[in-house]
């Protein structure tokens, strides 16, 4: 079912730009979260992986940008509509961050400063598929955008890129996050529009 | 933190514009038909989608407006320069012209009218929006907490309900502090007799905050509604005014 709004003609196609269905093309940044920005501290930050077993693995600042790093350049989905082309992150690759870690999980709760989570399959952060991102565009990551370090899901809506990381806990059956709790998709492809659980 | 989850599929469904307002001269509201549409939690939103002869279809968010109604769904639209969808629904949609919506949406940036705690509110330019459905709900749920509106808009021109937020204010207990960003007030607009100063030219700042906002003793469920640097600056106000970052609820517009 469709229907035709009369007079509405939509500006241009976003110039031939293949985006997600539902997107639309924005040039600036929006910031969408849930509470106020918390204050995170470089030198008291960490970052902790917890497996299925209970054991975890932590690393502080130092060590964590010690890690070799990669640039990454990437679209990303909001599910508010928004697709922005081409972002410039450098961060280190989750590959990197599970190298060594024994585990059988499935899945992912992505934990943040602040309280916010958000769950995913484990597979989707695995195999050059996601990193843990400290700058954006050559500049420190700010704190309104995730800083000083965030996780970067580029082929997800963008709330699976937790603003604020600190740790991911590794799950042998899936759990619900912050917004999924909320009705929002458990996997949230945006090539497949899946914005709201049922999508 | 109590939360509202939302259930079941979200289907998209067809509006029908009733009726029209002109709220500012670039923001409009817009009383919608929609059978079928359950109602909703105030501060929740909706999905928009027009579609054009072509098949061409954009989509954005809208906050909704309204007290929740069965059927009935009413948004107000600030138009945005550039905007696809914006410009249309607040410059071209007539009474009779259709398109579809999907939601309500956001179950988090949402005010259970049972909430017991005083409520705290603060608006920048069209971040009026949710928050006005808060305040329509708890007058329709005969609510007596106290509520508190900080509103910031560039003008007094620019400010959106402004008669009927002073008729609220006089028959329930709300109250609401003006902020003025680029002009400074005429005198008319000051209320009689206000017990306090309730009409500031400039920002929003910790003095204003500390002047108007229910201290963090209180316990206010607070809401935070604008464009981004509005949302960050007043949310780090209220955090370092001593207000627990798990009672701040915001909502951004609009890149940085």
């Amino acid at each position: 079912m469709s229907v035709v709004s009369r007079g509405f003609r939509g500006r241009g196609r976003d110039g031939g730009v293949k985006l997600p269905p539902g997107q639309y093309l924005e040039h600036g940044f929006p910031v969408l979260q849930a509470g106020p920005t918390p204050p995170v501290n470089t030198a008291t930050w960490s970052f902790t992986v917890t497996t299925e077993a209970g054991d975890t693995s932590r690393l502080d600042w130092r060590q964590f940008t010690a890690l070799p790093a990669e640039d990454i350049t990437v679209d990303i989905h909001c599910v508010t509509q928004w697709s922005k082309l081409g972002t410039g992150w450098r961060g280190v690759s989750v590959d990197t961050l599970l190298d060594g870690i024994a585990t059988s999980a499935a899945y992912v709760m992505a934990r943040s400063y602040g309280g916010y989570t958000t769950n995913m399959p484990l597979a989707d952060l695995r195999d050059g598929k996601a990193w843990v991102a400290y700058e954006y565009e050559g500049r420190p990551l700010p704190p309104e955008h995730g800083g000083p370090a965030r996780l970067l899901v580029p082929h997800l809506y963008f709330w699976k890129s937790a603003k604020w990381v600190t740790g991911l806990d590794l799950m042998p059956h899936d759990r619900h996050g912050f917004w999924e709790e909320l009705g929002y998709h458990d996997y949230g492809d945006p090539w497949r529009e899946q914005r709201y659980q049922g999508d | 933190m109590a939360r509202a989850a939302v259930p079941g599929r979200l289907s998209w469904r067809v509006a029908t514009v009733k009726e029209t307002r002109d709220e500012t001269a670039t923001a409009r509201t817009l009383l919608l038909d929609v059978p079928g549409w359950p109602g909703h939690l105030p501060g929740q939103h909706v999905a928009v989608k027009l579609t054009a002869p072509d098949g061409y279809a954009a989509q954005r968010d809208y906050s909704i407006a309204g007290a929740p109604e069965d059927g009935r769904l009413e948004l107000t639209v600030q138009r945005q320069d550039d905007g696809e969808v914006s410009s249309y629904l607040a410059g071209v949609a007539e009474p009779g012209d259709q398109f579809e919506v999907r939601g309500p949406i956001g179950g988090w940036f949402a005010w259970p009218p049972a909430d017991p705690r005083p409520l705290l509110l603060l608006a920048g330019g069209s971040g009026i929006v949710p928050l006005m459905s808060m305040i329509r709900t708890h007058a329709q749920a005969n609510s007596q907490v106290p509520v508190r509106l900080i509103y910031s808009a560039r003008t007094p021109a620019d400010v959106i309900y402004a008669t009927e937020l002073a008729e609220r204010e006089r028959v329930s207990p709300l109250t609401v502090t003006h902020l003025y960003t680029r002009t400074a007030p005429v005198t008319a607009v000051i209320p009689p007799a206000p017990p306090a100063p309730r009409v500031f030219a400039g920002r929003l700042n910790a003095k204003v905050l500390a002047a108007t906002a229910f201290p963090p003793s209180a316990n206010p469920a607070i809401f935070v509604c604008g464009p981004s640097g509005f949302v960050e600056t007043a949310s780090a106000l209220l955090v370092a005014a001593g207000h627990p970052p798990g009672t701040i609820k915001t909502e951004r517009f609009g890149p940085t």
